[in-house]
């Protein structure tokens, strides 16, 4: 089956299913929640069969139609897949089901219903689909924009003590660089009027690229400054990270996954979708300073994630690390860094993924986001404290996941063509381990401690279920992280005579681990087997290195053998 | 006659509309001025109508004379129920829209 | 020469192995087998508690049967035939870049899994005794066969890639096994270093690997090494740069100057871990990774010398670190240090030699795996202590580990005619033959770190089984009196089959050069080093003297006097110093963690003061700008009427100046 109506449906079916669950207020929350996850199935199997009826060795895009739009500026709804979108939209269609699951007891703020979560999640959903679909820089741009909307709510409505704070800035920030973009996107519409056959101006990716070796270099430059800023806001780069930590700390855990996980690949994904192919010249011209950029991500990121005491935010800062690995990979114009960046993005998303849900799942029993209340998780909740191990390997990029592959290829292909960048970037691999071990070694090992894992006076239950609303003590409910700071000292002393630690939380459930073994799953998988992967990618990324007009440069000695 | 006169005439009668719009606090006398106004524009347009020898100008007027009416309708309807809220028709007292 | 000639024979493509066939395909096995026990054992749950552990022996035995039948099928035959590959399937392609994930048996390969499944299969019987009490033994058996499995794809890869991948999971595994007992701090901080520690190694690999790639376009052993020749005559520095980065990963793994700390602390792991990864196997594959490039450094003349600088440099520290050292395990760690010392400077020497330093492997695979056999048991009668000062004439209690801990120490210091004796020697005549001041300054290394390994050994064998009993009337830290009694038969048969390794590995695989004549399909022709300074009967009866020296000083120092039960604190500067690591541990910590640490602070203050502020800063000021634009908004309507007006005013000016002007 390769009929473009099931990229439509991919695009839109998320967008009425959320629509439709948003509608539902009547009906009982169990019900409304098995109706959002059977959407995000039936999503996920449309895109198996893309998957099935896709063809890696063909060329452009497929699957590709394009609807009438705005006919008098020559804009059209077009949509299509190549090798690069059809991972990123599988990537998306995995994990949304994933997060729903683990969104099934979340803890809501009051007078919020797990309705209107789950038709958000599936909203930002179809615009995130679209974004990775679209074959129109206009339509890009609309969809880029329009992920704004079901994220902010996500973040400023269902997220943590500091939600608004965090969903303003994540929302202004992103707002200031999509400006940017629509000014570049003008801008390049009004100077593609000189270079096209008809003589009209156009935003068609397919129109764009044919032209974009002849729109000089001056004009090329401004227009990448545009675009360049909304994609380094929005992956994040290094100095324009900030929004990240505070929206991946407040969001809720679910929102926060798609954040890390798949939202900001959209940065990354529009450097070498609109950067690269259509504005050739300045990307090689500009590259340099997204490589410093990326390496100063690397090791900026790194370093701060080991000085985090917030567990959520240390997850975040270690996601920009690894966005600077991705953004090298695409600046360094090879195939091997190419395919790894795309690859990285992937891996990225799952890795991250896992180890934001178990930190989620942590947190949620402990009632703080706080490593210093956590001690010998490990010996408490053993299950919990593997996946948070997986996680963590999966993220500082040990062969046999499926992070290696990718961290590998990009080094590879970046050392290939700037060594000196590519050795510097490989220390990054040491920070990596200091950060996740210390991180683990703080709150999963040593002895059994931390007011997230004991409770702090006697004549509280002992049986706390996640599934129990009740209200945790001050460090569960809202302005959490300082009251928990606080309160627990006053609260300790009155415990030393406790003769057996009380323990707040018991070992992952039954729905978590279902939850969490497909990560675990395809982690593996992909970093044993990565080929089925690497060869929808490998095609795409090979023609993005050529249309950006670079070569991969020759062995220096050229042998018989493979 | 030269229409000068009623040009001056319709200058004068706005002029007396936007001082009466600015100075006067009686929303009824503020709404008033500015039916005052309204007219003083017909005027004008009725007048130029009469200079260029067609109806342009006073089919313009009929359209002023339309939302003038319209207008009056709304905007006794307001200002009754603000002064059935507060007892007093005063457009000071009504300034809950500022900084 | 062999090598030129290889290198001639590979550029024309005939470097390339053959796929294998008979046993030897199914080589997958090796690596599949201990990896599926050990993920049955970590998702089986408790079911598995109680047979688990026999699955995980069985999981090792199997490999070594499997190991064993490889290696009469190899022996059969012809020399030029022994080298044959297995490819699995494609693992990472991309465009050029073409990585096969492909096993390789030849007589390198093999003697390594004989000796990780053999040894392997030792300590997993020994392992049911030793951890016969602890609550969590089903997940210690899941990361031996972890380890076993990973260890085995390091040796058996055909790629560099591959062989990185079993690099950087057995350094895993040892990270899982080390912080085994993770509630303990120290465990857990010592998993950690020893993972950071290598993963610093590893960087060296991977660079090594991403050089490779740029300049020959391949990462399979073939390709490299058929084309290393090539690149050595337009770019011999990058041959160097090679090697000297091969050579950082192999000092990451193998515990060698500078980056030695994390072994001693590493034995914070249960000790069977300390046996089989931390002296047998996984810190030998700094060794096996330098034979295995053999080709490489070869051609770098540079790279040989530091590598036996290196070598030279470790063996000594280790000795001396080991003097001082009253933790038994951590005696032992360093004694582990400095024999890989040995494996490196033979190595190091070149062309012909890489023979003695497997040799020198595997003989000290026996014995120190042995003797950290008998040092487990010791514990495990001393109610888990680790201080020698606590013990004391446990030789009547322990009579089965005494003996075949003795045959270790022996074979340790290289009395004659045991394993040590085969191997080292050799390394120390071949050290002398390096030549000139090389000669002097190797040699000399060698041959003082012999008298210093004799030394510590024997203060090591006098601490613990002789002397008076000085555990009499002591109670061990967790309040208990101390009861030595011989270990349970599934540690003592382990322990009793490696002492005879102890005894016989040397003369069987060192008489007619066996070793060296099996492995030369891998590691090229063998060739007897000639010391030209000494003769080799002179360099050997000198070694037996000073190993004599150094049992004698011992006996004079510890074994003629009282042992104090706490170690006295005025003592020579040589002694403090030896005592803290030789400063290895305050080098680190002054150049590495404490800045490391100052940098964090900073980098974190600045993030949310400098960083976020900015951004913060910039919304503020807008936001304050704002505040007094507002202040127009009066609420009064004429006001806004009068604004009106006057903007009306104001185009209408401005028209008019436009019109007129």
């Amino acid at each position: 089956m390769t009929s473009p109506v099931l990229l439509i449906v991919v695009v839109l079916l998320p967008l009425v299913g959320g629509i439709a669950v948003g509608a539902m207020k009547a009906a009982p929350a169990g019900q409304v929640k098995l109706i959002a996850l059977g959407i995000s199935l039936v999503e996920l199997v449309v895109v198996a069969l893309i998957w099935a009826g896709y063809t890696p060795s063909g060329t452009g895009y497929q699957f590709a139609t394009s609807l009438d739009w705005i006919p008098a500026l020559g804009l059209g709804f077009s949509v299509g897949i190549d090798g690069v979108a059809l991972v990123m939209i599988a990537l998306i269609a995995v994990l949304v089901p994933i997060v729903l699951g683990a969104s099934w007891e979340e803890k809501l703020p009051a007078g919020r219903t797990i309705g209107g979560y789950f038709a958000l999640l599936l909203v930002l959903e179809s615009t995130m689909m679209t974004v990775f679909a679209a074959t129109d820089v206009f339509v890009f741009y609309v969809a880029f924009e329009l992920m704004l909307i079901p994220m902010y709510f996500l973040i400023g409505a269902f997220g943590g003590p500091k939600r608004t704070y965090a969903a303003t800035k994540f929302f202004l920030y992103s707002l200031f660089g999509g400006l940017m973009m629509l000014a570049s996107l003008i801008g390049l519409y009004v100077s593609s009027k000189d270079y096209t056959p008809t003589g009209v101006g156009t935003l068609d990716w397919a129109e764009l690229r044919a032209i974009a070796n002849q729109i000089p270099e001056s004009t090329q430059l401004w227009i990448f400054a545009g675009f360049a800023i909304a994609f380094a806001i929005k992956a994040p780069l290094f100095p324009l990270h900030s929004w990240l930590p505070d929206a991946g700390a407040e969001a809720p855990v679910g929102s926060g996954t798609l954040v890390v996980g798949v939202l900001d690949k959209v940065g990354t994904f529009g450097f070498l979708r609109i950067c690269l192919p259509l504005l050739p010249a300045a990307s090689a011209k500009l590259a340099w300073l997204i490589i410093t950029l990326s390496v100063i991500g690397i090791f900026y990121g790194g370093i701060v994630a080991a000085g985090q005491n917030d567990l959520k935010r240390f997850v975040t800062f270690t996601s920009i690390a690894h966005f600077g690995f991705i953004a090298m990979g695409v600046f360094a114009f090879t195939t091997q860094a190419m395919s790894g960046a795309v690859f990285y993005m992937v891996a990225h998303g799952l890795a991250t993924g896992l180890l934001f849900l178990v930190v989620g799942m942590l947190t949620s029993r402990g009632g703080s986001r706080l490593a210093s209340d956590y001690g010998g998780v490990a010996k408490v909740a053993p299950i919990l404290a593997g996946m948070f191990l997986i996680g963590a390997l999966a993220t500082i990029a040990l062969p046999g996941t499926s992070s290696f592959v990718a961290e590998f290829l990009v080094l590879l292909g970046t050392f290939k063509t700037l060594p000196v960048w590519g050795a510097i970037a490989t220390v990054g691999i040491v920070i990596a381990a200091i950060y996740m071990l210390w991180m683990f070694q703080r709150t999963m090992t040593g002895p059994v401690r931390g007011v997230g894992v004991l409770l702090p006076e006697p004549d509280l239950s002992l049986s706390i279920a996640p599934a129990t609303p009740q209200i945790l003590p001050p460090a569960a409910s809202g302005g959490a992280v300082l009251t928990a700071r606080h309160a627990a000292p006053e609260a300790v002393p009155h415990a030393p005579a406790q003769p057996l630690p009380r323990l707040r939380f018991s070992d992952l459930t039954g729905r978590e681990i279902l939850v969490l073994t497909p990560l675990v799953a395809l982690i593996l998988l992909l970093g044993v087997y990565p080929k089925p992967v690497l060869d929808v990618i490998n095609p795409t990324a090979a023609q993005i290195v050529i249309d950006s007009g670079h070569t991969d440069p020759a062995p220096a000695i050229e042998g018989a053998n493979p | 006659m030269t229409p000068t006169w009623y040009l001056l005439l319709s200058a004068l009668l706005f002029g007396i509309g936007a001082v009466g719009v600015l100075v006067r606090r009686n929303a009824i006398v503020v709404f008033m001025c500015i039916e005052l106004m309204l007219n003083a524009v017909n005027l004008t347009l009725v007048t130029f109508s009469r200079i260029n020898g067609n109806l342009h100008g006073e089919v313009m007027a009929f359209f002023v004379m339309v939302v003038a009416a319209a207008e009056v309708v709304v905007g006794l309807a307001i200002i009754m129920s603000i002064f059935r809220s507060r007892r007093s028709a005063s457009i000071d007292d009504a300034n809950l829209l500022k900084y | 020469m062999t090598v030129l000639t290889q290198a001639a024979a590979a550029v024309e493509g005939t470097f390339a192995a053959p796929a294998a066939t008979g046993v030897s395909s199914a080589a997958l096995l090796l690596v599949a087998l201990p990896l599926l026990s050990a993920a049955i054992l970590l998702i089986g749950g408790r079911r598995l508690n109680a047979a688990g552990p026999y699955l995980a022996v069985a999981m090792v035995a199997v490999p070594f049967v499997l190991g064993v039948l490889m290696f009469f099928q190899v022996t059969g035959l012809a020399d030029g035939d022994r080298i044959a590959d297995v490819q699995l399937f494609s693992w990472i392609p991309v465009d050029a870049l073409q990585v096969d994930f492909g096993l390789r048996i030849d007589p390198l390969s093999l003697t390594f899994v004989l000796l990780i499944t053999g040894v392997g299969s030792l300590i997993h019987v020994y392992s049911l005794g030793y951890m016969a009490h602890d609550p969590d033994r089903r997940r210690f058996f899941a990361y031996l066969n972890l380890f076993v499995a990973a260890m085995l794809l390091l040796v058996l890869g055909n790629s560099f890639v591959t062989l990185y991948a079993g690099w950087e999971g057995v350094g895993l595994a040892s990270y899982l096994l080390i912080g085994f007992w993770s509630y303990r701090p120290a465990a857990a901080t010592a998993a950690k270093k020893a993972f950071v520690m290598n993963r610093v190694g590893d960087v060296g690999l991977a660079i090594a690997i991403f050089l490779m790639f740029k300049e020959l376009g391949t990462t399979s052993f073939d390709g490299v090494f058929g084309q290393i020749g090539a690149l050595a005559e337009t770019s011999p520095a990058t041959v160097t740069a090679i090697a000297l980065l091969l050579l950082l990963g192999a000092c990451g793994k193998s515990g060698q100057v500078p980056l030695q700390a994390w072994l001693p602390d590493a034995m914070e792991g249960p000790t069977p871990v300390s046996a089989l990864i931390h002296a047998a196997t996984m810190v030998t594959a700094g060794v096996y990774l330098i034979t295995r490039s053999y080709p490489v450094f070869d051609l770098s003349a540079d790279g040989r010398l530091v590598v036996t600088i290196i070598g030279a440099v470790t063996l000594l520290v280790g000795c001396i670190a080991g003097c001082a050292k009253d933790d038994i395990k951590k005696v032992l760690a360093y004694s582990t240090v400095s024999q890989i010392g040995y494996m490196f400077l033979a190595v190091g020497l070149g062309a012909g030699v890489y023979a003695l330093g497997i040799l020198h492997l595997l003989t000290h695979g026996f014995f120190k795996a042995g003797l950290f056999l008998g040092a487990g048991s010791v514990m495990h009668a001393m109610n888990d202590d680790v201080d020698m000062r606590h013990y004391g004439g446990l030789w009547r209690l322990l009579p089965i580990t005494f003996g075949t801990f003795t045959l270790g120490y022996l074979a340790l210091i290289g009395f004659p005619f045991l394993s040590g004796f085969y191997s080292k020697d050799p390394i120390i005549e071949a050290a002398f033959a390096a030549g000139g001041v090389r000669g002097w300054l190797l040699g000399g290394a060698a041959f003082i770190g012999a008298g210093l390994t004799a030394f510590y050994m024997t203060r090591l064998m006098l601490m613990t089984f002789f002397g008076e009993q000085r555990w009499k009337g002591h109670q061990s830290a967790d309040g208990h009196d101390y009861h030595p009694h011989e270990s349970p038969l599934t540690m003592t048969v382990p322990m009793i089959v490696l002492a005879f390794g102890s005894v016989f590995a040397g003369f069987v695989l060192a008489s007619g050069e066996r070793l060296a004549h099996w492995l030369t399909p891998s590691v090229g022709e063998f060739a007897e080093p000639h010391p030209e300074i000494l003769s080799p009967v002179v360099i050997t009866v000198a070694t037996l003297v000073v190993i004599a020296l150094g049992v004698a000083v011992a006996w004079w120092k510890v074994g003629s006097r009282p042992v104090p039960v706490v170690a006295p604190r005025q003592v020579p500067l040589l002694i403090r110093w030896a005592r803290a690591d030789v400063g290895g541990n305050a080098i680190n910590e002054a150049l590495l963690a404490r800045p490391g640490i100052a940098v964090t602070h900073a980098l974190t203050e600045i993030d949310t003061t400098v960083v976020d502020r900015t951004v913060t800063g910039s919304g503020t000021v807008l936001a304050a700008f704002s505040a007094r634009a507002r202040r127009t908004q009066t609420g009064f309507v004429r006001s806004y009427a009068l604004s009106m007006l006057g903007g009306t005013f104001v185009v209408l000016a401005a028209l008019l100046l436009v019109r007129f002007v």
